[in-house]
C-alpha cells in the first residue's frame, strides 16, 4: 500500500512534549500524535510511499533498529483514519 | 424591546431587552457604576414563551444572536439568572476576538492566575475569596485570552456563587446579592467586584500558573503534561474550534509557557493556602 500526505505547509506543527500538536490546515481539525506519527507525515513530504520506502526514509534520520513495515503500516492506517494522510 | 440596558464589561458590549421591567432594574443594580458601550457587540432579549406568560405566571424565554434551541424559560423572579445566562451565551457561542477559556481569573503583581474545572470544582469561590484578599478580580467566568500576545482580558462580571459558596463568602466578610432560590443550579449569589476591578477592566496582564482545582478531596497537588493541560483546555474552550489557526497558535502558546497543576482541596482556607504556597514558589 502507497500513501501520500498533504505537503507540510498545510500542517501547523507544534511540540508539546511526547506528543506533537498538529493543526491540519485543509480539514480545520486538530490532532495530538505521538512518534513516529509526526515523522511518517514528514517523511511523506518526498512524495507518496509505502511502508519500505518510509522506513528507509526515516531511517535516514534516525536509528530504528527494530522498526518493522508492518508496524509503519499500522500507523498509517491511522493517519489514514484521522483524515491527515491517504492511500495513493 | 420594552425595557432596555446596556453595559460594557471589559471587552464586550452589551445590550439586554426585555418585555418586563424587573430583570432590567436587577442588572442595573448589579452593574451600577460599570461603563456603557458605544455600540454593543451582544444582544440578549427576554421575553415571555407565549404572549399571555407576560402576565400569567411569567415565564422568560431568551433570545439573543446566538442561542441553543432547548433552553428552557425561568420564572419571572430569576429573570435576572436568565439575563446572565443569556450575555454567557452570546459570549460563549459568538466571540471571535481572543480565545475563549472557561476560566476564572485573578491577578497579583501583574501575573494572572487562571482556574479551570466543571462547576463545583470551586473556581468562582476562590476567585472571589482571593480577589476579597487583594488580588484583582478578572472574572470567575471566562477568561479572554489575546490572540497575538497570549495576554488575559478582564472580564470582570458579577461573580456568580452557588449553594455553601455563599455562606463561605460571606463568612469571610464578602457582601453577597442578589440571591435566588430554586433555580436549575439550585442557590445563586452574586458578589460584586471591588470598584477597582471594574475601573481597571481595560488592562491586561500575561498568565503565569494555570490550576485545575477540585473541592472537597484530600490535599494533592499533580502536575500536568502540555499534551494533558492542551487536550483539558480545548474542552474548557468555547470557541477554539471556530478561531481556527488563531486559536491553535493562542492555545499552544499558553500551554507550553504557563506551568499547570491539578489541585484537590478539601475546604476553602486550605484552597486559598494551597494557592499562596504555588503562587509564591512560582
Amino acid at each position: 500500500m502507497r500513501y501520500a500526505a498533504d505537503p507540510p505547509a498545510a500542517r501547523l506543527t507544534v511540540a508539546l512534549d511526547e506528543l506533537v500538536a498538529i493543526y491540519h490546515r485543509p480539514s480545520g481539525a486538530t490532532h495530538l500524535l505521538a512518534p513516529p506519527a509526526p515523522e511518517l507525515l514528514d517523511a511523506l513530504a518526498e512524495g507518496p510511499a509505502d511502508a519500505a520506502d518510509l522506513l528507509a526514509r526515516l531511517s535516514r534520520r534516525f536509528d530504528l533498529p527494530d522498526a518493522a513495515p508492518d508496524a509503519i503500516e499500522a500507523r498509517m492506517e491511522e493517519l489514514v483514519l484521522a483524515g491527515l494522510a491517504w492511500r495513493a | 424591546m420594552r425595557h432596555r440596558f446596556s453595559v460594557q464589561v471589559g471587552p464586550v458590549g452589551f445590550r439586554v431587552g426585555s418585555a418586563w421591567r424587573g430583570p432590567i432594574a436587577a442588572l442595573e443594580r448589579l452593574y451600577a457604576g460599570y461603563p456603557k458601550p458605544d455600540v454593543p457587540d451582544m444582544t440578549v432579549r427576554l421575553f415571555p414563551e407565549r404572549p399571555w406568560r407576560r402576565f400569567a405566571r411569567p415565564s422568560v424565554a431568551i433570545s439573543g444572536d446566538f442561542w441553543l434551541p432547548d433552553a428552557a424559560p425561568l420564572p419571572l423572579a430569576q429573570g435576572l439568572l436568565a439575563a446572565e445566562m443569556g450575555m454567557n451565551l452570546q459570549v460563549a457561542l459568538g466571540w471571535r476576538r481572543h480565545l475563549l477559556l472557561h476560566c476564572s481569573a485573578v491577578e497579583r503583581d501583574g501575573r494572572v492566575l487562571l482556574m479551570s474545572g466543571a462547576s463545583g470544582s470551586g473556581k468562582s469561590t476562590l476567585a472571589t475569596m482571593l480577589a476579597m484578599r487583594g488580588w484583582r478580580f478578572l472574572g470567575d467566568e471566562f477568561a479572554f485570552v489575546g490572540l497575538e500576545d497570549g495576554r488575559i482580558h478582564p472580564f470582570p462580571r458579577a461573580s456568580s456563587l452557588k449553594n455553601a459558596s455563599v455562606a463561605s463568602v460571606r463568612a469571610a466578610g464578602g457582601t453577597v446579592g442578589p440571591v435566588l432560590e430554586g433555580t436549575p443550579k439550585g442557590t445563586i449569589g452574586y458578589w460584586r467586584p471591588p470598584e477597582s476591578a471594574v475601573q481597571r477592566m481595560a488592562e491586561a496582564a500575561p498568565p503565569a500558573l494555570l490550576l485545575f482545582p477540585r473541592y472537597g478531596r484530600p490535599e494533592n497537588v499533580e502536575r500536568l503534561a502540555a499534551s494533558e493541560t492542551f487536550m483539558l483546555l480545548t474542552q474548557a474552550s468555547t470557541n477554539y474550534v471556530a478561531l481556527g489557526e488563531a486559536g491553535f497558535g493562542a492555545l499552544t502558546r499558553l500551554v507550553r509557557t504557563v506551568p499547570a497543576l491539578g489541585i484537590d482541596y478539601p475546604d476553602g482556607d486550605a484552597g486559598l493556602a494551597l494557592v499562596d504556597r504555588l503562587w509564591g514558589g512560582l
